[in-house]
């Protein structure tokens, strides 16, 4: 596990999904980078930080039986990679649905929970994951 | 630039080897590779270690000097050199030996790979391999390393129409050439209905789809080809090395059933030696999960995009087929410690073009490739062989 200065460092982006925005192209990235891959250093003061909206669909998904250590208090759960809305594509935890009501396409929109925690009386980590919702908004069973 | 010969390999059995330690493995597989070149120790100009985490797995660094410390070569003080590139550092480091012989630096190098995984417990193995992706944006959210691979077989599964089944017969193939194989890990066969009533891992993946932990380690030894009769009447020259990255996290790419990397390579390899896919014969690839071996095959040029599934099912991946892949078992059944892995899959078509390979002997094998991956495709580093 990471020590929590390494943790608290990337929290403007696991708590918001901060980003990054290179206006010398104009694409979107996430996490946040130093350059533009693209751009190389015509980027250099050329970027901005920008909160991604969290909203995005399902590129790829699967159901993790066996893992690791902290992850394995609600064993199993879905691990997706999701495309968000601005074109970029993040991996995160799919929660508060069953793997079969899934699949690829499927809606999704972060939320802020629980990563982990480090030791019984340690710290604990939060950050995005991804719960489903229908198109006008809803998570299916909200009816 | 020299053109570059393999003169001498040697590789220990891969396993749970309790009774071995590191340093045991890594002279083991070295003693046995200079004694089949027949050179004495004082011709070894240089040696490279592939290694990705001994600092994790036994608590030690700086394990390209215990290897030379060990093998009695420290004494005459040559360069000696650790190389790192998670599940690539063997094949990594074939290629900075066979850059420094090309290059005209040294005559006779040294190449091992080692690595000692079953010190650990199970879990702490998976969070060490996992560390191979990028822990900050995967890892920590949650992404294991069979997770990830995951990811690419629900997806080649949509896009491709890639069967469960299809994944099974990768599993089955490799347990099936294992078998033949002394030196492997797994030498029973196994058929499809137990890879898929195997406890699940990350679905679709099961646990007869990875490959296990192991320990183990191989080691060439490289010259300039004008030199390599002198040592040996069979050596086989390396006619191609490529070497190629992409970004580190899986879901920055674009097309998550393809490993750019893997492409570059093959082309940078095949371009270097004047040959093409159809010339290959035997190739090892890096199955560390069973979609993998399915998107080496495409990525190689072997068959074309989302056809790799359908090819091995239909066996032109075995003894017969266009091309004969893995016959050493692969990562899933000859064992897969890490940092020996590449190194290993040099062993396995250096036999094979020497006509050395026994029971898994590809007839006439003339042409072998070598495909060895770091991560989920960050590093991808290919090579190609050729009986002289
Ligand atoms: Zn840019």
């Amino acid at each position: 596990m990471a020590t929590a200065p390494r943790f608290w460092r990337e929290n403007p982006s696991r708590y918001n999904m901060v980003g990054f925005k290179c206006n010398s192209c104009g694409k979107f990235y996430f996490p946040p980078r130093i350059i533009c891959p693209l751009c190389h250093r015509k980027s250099v003061g050329k970027t901005e930080p920008v909160k991604m909206k969290g909203t995005g669909a399902i590129f790829s998904f699967t159901e993790i039986h066996e893992g690791m250590d902290e992850h394995n208090v609600q064993k199993p759960y879905i691990v997706a990679m999701v495309e968000l809305d601005e074109g970029v594509k993040v991996t995160g935890q799919v929660i508060d649905c069953d793997v079969c009501d899934l699949s690829i396409g499927t809606r999704v929109r972060a939320t802020l929970r629980k990563l982990s925690e480090e030791g019984s009386a340690g710290v604990i980590h939060y950050g995005y994951k991804f719960v489903p919702v229908r198109e006008n908004g809803e998570r299916p069973g909200d009816e | 630039m020299r053109r570059v010969a393999v003169i001498g390999v040697g590789i220990t059995e891969f396993g749970e080897l309790w009774d071995s330690s590191f340093r045991k493995l890594g002279i083991g597989a070295g003693m046995s590779a200079v004694s089949d070149a027949k050179i004495s120790a004082d011709q070894i100009e240089a040696l490279f270690v592939g290694n990705m985490s001994a600092g994790r797995f036994i608590r030690q660094e700086h394990v390209a000097a215990l290897i030379a410390d060990y093998s009695g070569i420290a004494r005459d003080h040559i360069p000696a050199t650790r190389v790192e590139a998670a599940g690539a550092s063997g094949g990594i480091a074939l290629r900075q030996g066979f850059m420094a012989v090309a290059s005209g630096l040294h005559d006779i190098v040294v190449v091992g790979g080692a690595e000692k995984m079953t010190d650990v417990s199970d879990i702490e193995s998976s969070m060490i391999q996992s560390s191979a992706a990028d822990q900050e944006w995967e890892t920590e959210l949650g992404a294991t390393f069979p997770g990830l691979h995951a990811l690419m077989a629900t997806r080649h599964m949509h896009d491709y129409g890639t069967t469960r089944e299809q994944l099974a017969d990768v599993a089955v193939k490799n347990h099936r050439h294992g078998a033949l194989n002394p030196k492997a890990q797994f030498r029973r066969e196994i058929n499809r209905d137990v890879v898929l009533r195997s406890p699940m891992v990350a679905s679709p993946l099961r646990i007869f789809d990875c490959a296990p932990s192991s320990d183990g380690a191989a080691t060439v030894v490289l010259c300039p080809l004008d030199m390599a009769k002198e040592f040996t009447d069979s050596p086989v020259e390396i006619v191609g090395s490529g070497q190629a990255s992409d970004s580190l996290g899986l879901h920055h790419r674009k097309d998550i059933c393809t490993m750019g990397a893997t492409r570059a390579a093959t082309e940078r390899a095949f371009k270097m030696a004047g040959l093409s896919q159809k010339d290959v014969d035997v190739a090892e690839v890096h199955d560390n999960f069973t979609i993998s071996e399915i998107i080496a095959i495409e990525d190689l040029g072997f068959f074309p995009k989302g056809e790799g599934g359908k090819a091995t099912e239909e066996g032109l991946t075995s003894f017969d087929g266009d091309v004969v892949v893995n016959t050493s078992g692969g990562l899933k059944a000859r064992g897969d410690p890490i940092g020996a892995t590449g190194v290993a899959q040099a062993v396995e078509i250096v036999s094979q073009l020497r006509g050395t390979a026994d029971k898994r002997q590809v007839k006439d094998a003339e042409v072998g490739l070598t495909q060895n991956i770091g991560g989920t495709g960050a590093t991808a580093v290919v090579h190609l062989f050729r009986r002289v």
